[in-house]
């Protein structure tokens, strides 16, 4: 382990876990398993945000002392931080987007080194919010009916944006926290399903997600498709209006990922399922409806999220102020900690993050890209660490997007293996002759 | 061989710490430096000036936005890599514990770029430990302060005289084993209530 640093900057708050009476469990014996490597210490980079919650669970009510292991978490605030301090060892671990683990196998980004993710932090908790003049003037092209439809919002955006060009108008501003991020690629798939470019017809940018309330109000950005607690806090702020949820692009994306240098997981083996073992308990707790109120409470601290615990638990209950006039939305499942599977990495899930890679013009398709970008997700390690029986039954590469309740919201089905073919299939993609260049060569 | 003078861009939120990393610079010898204070319209800062190095501070939040920028950049062949030596550990190690990140372009060689890294972060720390004695210069200041309140308040109440007063606080201190301004504070705080 590395020792604190003394930098006299203050770049991070370290969290500290060894409190007494801290950890619910405190009353419980803990029957403590050490195996060869002993009591450990694992250094965890987080970014204050809902889906860190089985990460914060795992350290604060004990179900990490319970397999032997401190979880020493380190808040930080930004992803380019949590990937170089990933990679620098300064983490051993880190809270990181889902699509972050995939880029840095596939060598994108200014840091790329290699990570793997052996356990997901769960799905849901994004949503696009769109400043409410924007809104305004989607209402009055007329389309939007009474129900609130992801897709009749895109395509109304979309007839606002048209209208936009034909007189002139500056194309607006849109936030996303990461270019690799589960943010990018839902936007851009929101955006696209209503005949929308997102690199022509309107303008990416990138907004810290702390930031996106204030940065809507100063009208330095038009719209953000960010994370839990952000959307809420803008609405709720009479800021913006929310237009799509995750739920609405694509229910079964996963959000957020643990992430580990492969040399580290394979030097820490026993520590490495150790730490699977206490999250996927973690995960567990935060599932139970019953626990909720507390988890809330915890998220709200100061030293995680510092939000108003009110808004967190409407957060996790998926009940959405979506504007300031009182409509409200209840998406089930808003978020998912553990569920259906949900901390299962799944190397299908990567495989479609690549697929939007190549969509947008990150990266050529080719099948050495293709084995890369699987191998970020590691379900062995899933596996090795709780048990064959929790792992699903259906292979971890497969058709994606044909059952009920797991489809895509303009219905396309994902086939992993002709990957070069789905991407085709979108009529709104960059990059085409490049997708289809590799793919005969 | 004489090299074309490196064009650097200082990004930091924090001017007092930017100029000295700015002086540092010049004193080396760097013409090209251009030191911005916040991020808007860095975009086309960068475009302009096409700069070989790029210092941001990590605590920085807008670290996420550069990457973004870079993304982009990539598509008209400017590669930019982070570091000079990823085998460099010490160095490495030592610029995140210092709180700098810096952005080079792919290709320049490493031993231009390491003095370059190498002064910011000991400007940085500079920085830092300038900070840091002010902090505690102010904290020496208000210990001192309190301590004066405290012996004025023993004075009036106790009908001592400014040593007797200073002298008791000392005992007390010694006694309790805490820090004398603790205890002034307590006095302070006591004849708050009382008075």
């Amino acid at each position: 382990m590395l020792s604190e640093g003394d930098t006299g900057v203050n770049i991070m708050t370290t969290i500290d876990n060894s409190r007494p009476g801290a950890a619910m469990g405190d009353g419980l014996p803990a029957p403590v398993r050490l195996g060869g490597e002993g009591a450990r210490t694992i250094r965890a980079g987080f970014i204050p945000l809902v889906d860190a919650a089985v990460l914060i669970v795992a350290a604060e009510l004990g179900f990490a002392r319970k397999e032997g292991l401190t979880l020493d978490l380190v808040k930080d605030v930004s992803w380019a931080n949590v990937r170089d301090r990933l990679a620098f060892r300064q983490f051993d671990i880190a809270h990181m987007l889902s699509p972050m683990p995939v880029a840095a196998m596939l060598g994108l980004g200014s840091n790329p080194s290699p990570t793997i993710a052996p356990f997901s932090l769960g799905r849901g908790g994004n949503a696009i919010t769109l400043s409410n003049r924007l809104f305004a003037r989607m209402q009055e092209e007329g389309a939007l009916g009474e129900v609130e439809d992801a897709l009749a919002h895109a395509r109304a955006l979309a007839a606002v944006l048209a209208r936009m060009r034909q007189s002139g108008e500056a194309a607006p501003r849109l936030g996303v926290t990461y270019p690799f991020s589960s943010h990018n690629y839902e936007v851009r798939y929101w955006l696209a399903a209503g005949g929308i470019d997102p690199d022509r017809d309107v303008k990416l940018v990138v907004v810290p997600p702390p930031l996106t309330s204030d940065a809507l109000a100063a009208g330095a950005i038009d719209g953000f498709c960010v994370g839990a607690p952000w959307n809420m806090v803008a609405s709720e702020r009479g800021l913006g209006r929310i237009v799509a949820a995750k739920q609405d692009i694509w229910p079964l994306a996963p959000e957020k990922v643990i992430g580990m240098r492969p040399e580290w997981a394979e030097s820490n083996a026993e520590t490495v399922s150790r730490l699977l073992l206490a999250l996927d308990q973690a995960a567990r707790w935060c599932d139970e409806p019953d626990n909720r109120g507390t988890l809330a409470e915890l998220l709200a601290a100061p030293r995680y999220i510092g939000a108003p615990i009110e808004i967190i638990r409407r957060v996790l209950a998926g009940e959405f102020a979506i504007d300031a006039a009182g409509n409200r939305r209840v998406i089930d499942d808003y978020f998912v900690f553990h569920r259906d599977h949900a901390n299962y990495p799944r190397p299908g899930q990567a495989l479609w993050i690549y697929s939007q890679m190549a969509r947008w013009g990150q990266v050529r398709l080719s099948p050495e890209m293709q084995a890369l970008a699987a191998a970020a997700y590691r379900p062995d390690l899933y596996r090795h660490a709780l048990g064959e029986a929790a792992a699903p039954a259906a292979p971890a590469i497969r058709v994606e997007g044909e059952r009920p309740g797991e489809r895509f919201m303009d219905g396309h089905v994902f086939d992993p293996a002709d990957i070069g073919a789905y991407v085709r299939t979108f009529p709104v993609r960059a990059l085409a002759e490049s997708v289809s260049v590799e793919q005969e060569g | 061989m004489t090299h074309r003078d490196l064009t650097i861009l200082v990004i930091d939120e924090n001017a007092i710490r930017a100029s000295i990393i700015e002086e540092g610079l010049h004193e080396a010898g760097h013409r090209k430096v251009t030191v911005i204070h916040e991020v808007q319209g860095v975009a086309r800062t960068i475009d302009t000036l096409r700069p070989d190095v790029i210092v941001i501070d990590i605590e920085n939040p807008n670290r996420d936005m550069m990457e973004h920028l870079f993304q982009l950049t990539r598509t008209v062949g400017r590669p930019i890599a982070m570091f000079v030596d990823r085998s460099d550990t010490a160095s490495i190690e030592a610029a995140v514990e210092a709180g700098v990140s810096a952005y080079v372009v792919d290709g320049l060689k490493k031993e231009r770029v390491k003095p370059i890294l190498d002064m910011a972060v000991s400007r940085f720390n500079a920085f830092s430990r300038l900070q840091r004695e002010l902090a505690d210069a102010k904290s020496a200041l208000e210990e001192r302060k309190v301590i004066e309140r405290a012996k004025g308040i023993l004075m009036k109440m106790r009908g001592l005289s400014e040593d007797e007063a200073f002298a008791l606080l000392r005992q007390t201190a010694m006694n309790e084993k805490k820090k004398m301004s603790e205890i002034a504070q307590s006095v302070v705080t006591a004849a708050g209530l009382l008075m």
